[in-house]
C-alpha cells in the first residue's frame, strides 16, 4: 500500500520587540540568568500584566502578510498548568479569540506551487528556562525568557511532504524578517516549530492517528523528523499496531523520536479569560493604518525586480534572500546604478566580503552611496573593473570615500590612448619572444603581454585598451 | 483633647494647626494598640518603630501639607504589599513574605502623608465573611469579644473601631469591605471595579477585588478616595473616573435624590432589627429631601451562587503560584517536585482557601466550564443588567449589608454554605463592578452595630458618599464607640 504523510505545524516565534509582553523588562537573548526580569514577569503577588502595544502591532502585521482575517475583538486566556519554568502557575495565552485568523500561505516547492491554510494566529508569554546542572544534581530556574513575546502560527494539516514544510517555514521566517518583526533565529530558539504528523493510505479517506513531535531545532532537524515519524507510523501499522495519540521528543544524537506523554496524561489546563487584561477592541482606522504601512514583501519585491529592472529570477532570489541586502540593492537602482550591475556587485563582492567577515547584511556599514559611486566610475571608465575590486575591499570597512582612495592611491584608469601605446611598444620591444609566438599563432602569447603592459601601468588602464594597442602594433 | 474622638480629618487639621503632633498621634494609636490588640488580634504586624521614624520625617512639612489626611496613623490589609514589610495574607504560605515593592494604593497614601501602623488581620486570602480563617488567629469584634468583626477586612474594620488608627485600607471581592464595617460600626466603601489600582494587592479574584477605606465616617472615606483613586498605567483594569474632589463634593444636599429600596432584599431571611434599621434610614434620607422609591431586583438569588463560581475559578488560578518554588514557604520534607507542590500547598493553606482552589479548579475543568463557569458570566451580565435598571428609576439604591448583625465566634465555619448565603447583599454589587458603602444606622437588643448599605451606579463614589453625609449629619451611630468591649 502507498501511504500518505498528513503534516500541520504550530511554530513559536518571538516577536522583535524591545520589552517583554506585559512588562518593560529587556527581551535580549542571554544575560546572567535571573537579570532580565522583575516582580511582574517573575508574576510576584499582586503584580499585573500590561499589555505591550508593540506585541499586538507585530501580531496583527503578522496575521495581516499571512492573510489572515483580524480579529476585531480579541482576548487574552490563562493557560493553567504547574512547572517551576512558569512562576504564575499560568501561561497568558489566547485560545478563544486569537488575534488573527484563517490566513493562507504560498508556497513553492519543485512539485510545484501550493497553499498552505492558516488556522490561527495567537499572542502568547513565553516561559522561563530550567538549567539542570548534571555536576550537583541540581534544577535552577531562569526566568529571563519569561515574558518574552510569542505568537504561535498553527496551520491547518495541508503539508504532505517535508519540502512543502521546509518551503513554508522558509516563506514564514522571510515574511517575518521582512516585516521586522521577529528576526527568527532558530539556535537562539526565536523559531520553534512543533509537526503534528499522521498517515493514511493514499488517496484520501480519514486522517490518521497522529503524533506531535518537539524539540526540532533546525530545518535539518525537522526534514528529519518528519522522515522518521512517518516511516515508525507506517512501520506500526504494517506490523498490525496502532499509532498512539502522544507527544514524542526528536533526539538530535539518536536521529529518532520518543516518547514523551501520551494524550492519558494530557493535561487539564482549564483555560478562562484572562481578568487582568480587558479585552482588545481595534478601530477600522488602526487596521487600515498597519495595513497601510505593510513594507512590501519579499515575493513582491522579486516579481518587481523581475518586471522593472529585467533581472533573472536567480539575481532575485538572492538579493531579496535578505530585506537588508534588499534594501541595499533599491538604494544603489536608487542612485542611478545599473539594475544588473547592482545585481552583480552584491551577489559577488558585497555577499562575499559579509561572509569573509562573518557578517549579516543588516550590520554592514557600507552605504549605497559609496558603491554607486564606484560603479558610476566604472562605467564612466575612470576606474576599470579589476581596481574597482580593490578600492571595494578598502572602503568596505569604513564605508571610506571612493574618489579619495583612488585619488590618494593613483588609481584612476589611464585612457590616454598614446600612454596605452607607447607602454605596448615597450612591452613588444621587451619580449620580442612572446611577439614572435604571437606571430606564430599561439594567441596565449597575447595574454602575457597584456599582463606586462598592465604592469607597467600599474593596473590603471582599461584591458580592452591594452588588448587593442598589442593587436595593433603586432599588425 | 482626646485624640481618639476625633475623625482622621479632624486630626489631620489638629496636625496642621501645629495643636497635634504627628508622633503623638502616632504614639496615641500604637498605646491603643498595645492596650486593645491582645485582645483583639486585628493586626499581624506592628510597625510601631517605623511609624515613630515616619512620624519625625514628617513633622517638618505638617504646616504647610496639602493633603487633609498628612500625618495621621493608618494601617493597610495584609493582602496589600508594602515593599521591606512582611505581607501574609493571613497564610502560613506567604508567612515570611516581604515583597521588594509596594502596591499603588499603599504609595498613593505615603504620598498623602499617611503613618501606617502595620499590616491588618484579615480571612486568609481575603477567602471568609468572619475573619476567622486566618493562619494567625481570628479577630475578635470590639462591639463583643464573643463575636466576628466580619470579614474578610475583619482587622481593618475592628482597629478603627477600638481607635487602633484613624482609618484602614481593606479590599472587597464580595463584601469583604462593607460586611465588616457594618458588623464593627464604622463607614466602609468599595468603589467603582477599576478607581484604584489593584497594582500590589494579591489578587483573589481578579475581575472583583476592589480597595477601598473603612473609616469613622463618609467625610474620611470622601477623604482617603480622594487619595487612592485613579488610573495607574500599572493596572490594565483601572479606570479614570475623573476622582480627586469627593470630600468638596460633601454638601449634605440630597433633596430630590431618588432612593430606591429593592423588595428583595428586605423579604425573608433577613434580621428584623436589622430590616427595621435600614427602613429607619430610609426614613432619616427622606427627611433631609431625599424621595423613596420601591423598586424589584428579581435576580438577586442568582448572584451568590455566580459569585461563587466566578471568584473560586479566578482565585484557584492566583493561588497557583504559591507553590514553594520561589517564595514564600516550603514543605519541609518532599520527594521530587510533584511531591513539593502537594505538601507545600496541602500544608500551606488553610481549609477553606483549599475549598475555593477545590472549587475553582473544578468548575473550569474540562466538561464542566461550560455549566458552571460560563454560565456563571450570563448571570454576571444577567445582573448589571438589572442595576442598570434599578438605575433607571432611582439614583442609588438603599439595601441591608448583612442579614444578621455580627455572629459569635466558631459558628459560621462548620457550615460554609450558610455562611456563602449571608454574603446575598454585598455580592451583586462586585459582579456588576459598582461602587456601594457601608454605614452604621443602628444598633440591635444586643448592642451590636448595624450596617445600612448605599448602592450607587459606575463612578457614583460623589452621591453616595453625598448620601451617606447627609444622613450622618442627623444621625450619632457612626460616632458611637465600643468601650473596651464587652468581655465574656
Amino acid at each position: 500500500m502507498t501511504w500518505e504523510t498528513v503534516i500541520g505545524l504550530e511554530t513559536h516565534v518571538e516577536l522583535a520587540t524591545r520589552t517583554k509582553i506585559f512588562c518593560s523588562c529587556t527581551t535580549e537573548f542571554g544575560g546572567e540568568p535571573n537579570t532580565r526580569c522583575c516582580p511582574v514577569c517573575t508574576g510576584m503577588p499582586g503584580t499585573l500584566p500590561v499589555l505591550n502595544k508593540r506585541v499586538l502591532e507585530f501580531a496583527v502585521k503578522a496575521g495581516l502578510a499571512l492573510n489572515c482575517e483580524i480579529t476585531r475583538y480579541s482576548r487574552f486566556d490563562r493557560k493553567n498548568y504547574f512547572y517551576p519554568d512558569l512562576p504564575k502557575a499560568y501561561q497568558i495565552s489566547q485560545l478563544y479569540l486569537p488575534i488573527a485568523r484563517e490566513g493562507t500561505v504560498s508556497i513553492r516547492t519543485q512539485a510545484g506551487d501550493k497553499t498552505i491554510r492558516i488556522h490561527e494566529l495567537h499572542m502568547e508569554e513565553d516561559a522561563g528556562k530550567l538549567v539542570h546542572d548534571p555536576w550537583t544534581g541540581q534544577t535552577r530556574c531562569d526566568y529571563n525568557r519569561c515574558g518574552v513575546p510569542l505568537i504561535e502560527i498553527v496551520t491547518e494539516p495541508d503539508f504532505r511532504t517535508a519540502d512543502e514544510v521546509i518551503a513554508y517555514l522558509e516563506k514564514l521566517k522571510e515574511t517575518l524578517q521582512y516585516l521586522g518583526v521577529s528576526d527568527c533565529k532558530m539556535q537562539e530558539g526565536s523559531l520553534r516549530c512543533d509537526v503534528n504528523l499522521s498517515v493514511r493510505p493514499l488517496g484520501g479517506g480519514a486522517l490518521g492517528t497522529r503524533t506531535e513531535t518537539k524539540n526540532l531545532n533546525s530545518f535539518k532537524a525537522i526534514a528529519r523528523a518528519i522522515d522518521y515519524e512517518a516511516r515508525r507510523q507506517v512501520e506500526l501499522i504494517g506490523e498490525g499496531k496502532r499509532v498512539v495519540q502522544e507527544t514524542r521528543r526528536w533526539d538530535e544524537n539518536k536521529d529518532a523520536t520518543y516518547a514523551m506523554r501520551s494524550k492519558e496524561d494530557a493535561q487539564d489546563y482549564r483555560y478562562f479569560p484572562e481578568p487582568d487584561i480587558p479585552p482588545i477592541e481595534l478601530s477600522q482606522d488602526y487596521l487600515d493604518g498597519l495595513r497601510g504601512a505593510q513594507p512590501e514583501l519579499a515575493e513582491a519585491k522579486r516579481e518587481r525586480y523581475r518586471a522593472h529592472y529585467g533581472l533573472p529570477e536567480y539575481d532575485c532570489r538572492m538579493i531579496t534572500s535578505d530585506k537588508a541586502l534588499a534594501a541595499f540593492f533599491e538604494g544603489l537602482v536608487a542612485l542611478g546604478a545599473p539594475p544588473k550591475q547592482s545585481a552583480n556587485w552584491i551577489m559577488g563582492e558585497v555577499l562575499g566580503a559579509l561572509s569573509a567577515r562573518g557578517m549579516e547584511p543588516k550590520d554592514m556599514r557600507l552605504t549605497p552611496p559609496t558603491l554607486a559611486r564606484l560603479i558610476e566610475r566604472v562605467g564612466a571608465g575612470t576606474v576599470n573593473r579589476n581596481t574597482a575590486v580593490k578600492v571595494f575591499e578598502a572602503v568596505f570597512d569604513a564605508d571610506g570615500d571612493v574618489d579619495a582612495y583612488v585619488r590618494e592611491h593613483g588609481l584612476e584608469q589611464v585612457n590616454d590612448n598614446s600612454l596605452v601605446r607607447d607602454a605596448a611598444a615597450r612591452a613588444l620591444e621587451a619580449n620580442p619572444q612572446s611577439a614572435a609566438d604571437y606571430k606564430g599563432g599561439k594567441e596565449k602569447a597575447l595574454g602575457f603581454l597584456v599582463g606586462q603592459v598592465m604592469r607597467e601601468l600599474k593596473g590603471r588602464a582599461d584591458p580592452q585598451a591594452v588588448n587593442a594597442a598589442l593587436r595593433e602594433l603586432l599588425g | 483633647m482626646e485624640l481618639r474622638e476625633l475623625t482622621a480629618l479632624e486630626l489631620g487639621a489638629a496636625i496642621k494647626r501645629g495643636e497635634v503632633s504627628v508622633k503623638e498621634a502616632a504614639r496615641a494609636a500604637l498605646d491603643a494598640i498595645a492596650a486593645r490588640d491582645g485582645a483583639l488580634n486585628a493586626f499581624i504586624t506592628v510597625t510601631g518603630e517605623r511609624a515613630l521614624e515616619r512620624a519625625d520625617k514628617l513633622q517638618p512639612g505638617a504646616r504647610d501639607a496639602q493633603s487633609p489626611l498628612y500625618g495621621v496613623p493608618m494601617a493597610l490589609k495584609d493582602n496589600i504589599c508594602t515593599k521591606g514589610v512582611r505581607t501574609t495574607c493571613a497564610s502560613k504560605i506567604l508567612g515570611e513574605f516581604a515583597p521588594p515593592y509596594s502596591a499603588a494604593a499603599a504609595d498613593a497614601l505615603e504620598g498623602a502623608g499617611a503613618v501606617s501602623l502595620g499590616k491588618l488581620n484579615m480571612d486568609e486570602f481575603a477567602m471568609g465573611s468572619t475573619s476567622e480563617t486566618s493562619f494567625y488567629g481570628p479577630v475578635r469584634n470590639p462591639w463583643d469579644l464573643s463575636r466576628v468583626p466580619g470579614g474578610s477586612s475583619g482587622g481593618a474594620a475592628a482597629a478603627v473601631a477600638a481607635g487602633m488608627g484613624w482609618y484602614a485600607v481593606g479590599s472587597d471581592t464580595g463584601g469583604s469591605i462593607r460586611q465588616p464595617a457594618a458588623h464593627c460600626g464604622v463607614t466602609g466603601m468599595k468603589p467603582t471595579y477599576g478607581a484604584v489600582s489593584r497594582y500590589g494587592l494579591i489578587a483573589y479574584a481578579s475581575s472583583l477585588d476592589q480597595i477601598g477605606p473603612l473609616c469613622r465616617d463618609a467625610a474620611d472615606c470622601a477623604a482617603v478616595l480622594d487619595a487612592l483613586m485613579g488610573r495607574d498605567p500599572r493596572d490594565a483594569t483601572s479606570l479614570d473616573g475623573g476622582y480627586g474632589r469627593l470630600l468638596e463634593g460633601l454638601t449634605g444636599d440630597i433633596r430630590g435624590m431618588r432612593v430606591g429600596l429593592p423588595a428583595e432584599c428586605f423579604g425573608e431571611g433577613l434580621d428584623g432589627e436589622v430590616r427595621a434599621a435600614v427602613l429607619r434610614a430610609a426614613g432619616v434620607l427622606k427627611g433631609r429631601g431625599a424621595q423613596v422609591v420601591e423598586l424589584s431586583f428579581p435576580v438577586l438569588e442568582y448572584a451568590v451562587p455566580a459569585y461563587y463560581i466566578i471568584a473560586a475559578a479566578e482565585a484557584s488560578s492566583n493561588l497557583s503560584r504559591f507553590d514553594g518554588v520561589k517564595y514564600g514557604w516550603r514543605a519541609e520534607r518532599y520527594d521530587g517536585l510533584t511531591d513539593l507542590y502537594r505538601k507545600t500547598r496541602t500544608q500551606g493553606f488553610g481549609a477553606e482557601v483549599k475549598r475555593r482552589i477545590l472549587l475553582g479548579a473544578f468548575v473550569l475543568s474540562a466538561g464542566y466550564y461550560d455549566a458552571y463557569y460560563k454560565k456563571a458570566l450570563q448571570v454576571k451580565a444577567v445582573i448589571k443588567g438589572a442595576f442598570d435598571e434599578a438605575f433607571r428609576q432611582c439614583d442609588l439604591l438603599l439595601a441591608p449589608v448583612a442579614p444578621t448583625t455580627a455572629p459569635r465566634l466558631g459558628g459560621s465555619l462548620s457550615d460554609p454554605l450558610k455562611m456563602y448565603l449571608s454574603d446575598i447583599y454585598t455580592v451583586p454589587v462586585n459582579l456588576a463592578g459598582l461602587p456601594a458603602l457601608s454605614m452604621p444606622c443602628g444598633f440591635d437588643g444586643k448592642g451590636l452595630p448595624i450596617g445600612g448599605q448605599l448602592i450607587g451606579p459606575h463612578f457614583g463614589e460623589g452621591r453616595l458618599l453625598n448620601a451617606a453625609h447627609a444622613f450622618q449629619m442627623d444621625t450619632d451611630y457612626h460616632k458611637r464607640a465600643p468601650e473596651g468591649g464587652n468581655l465574656v
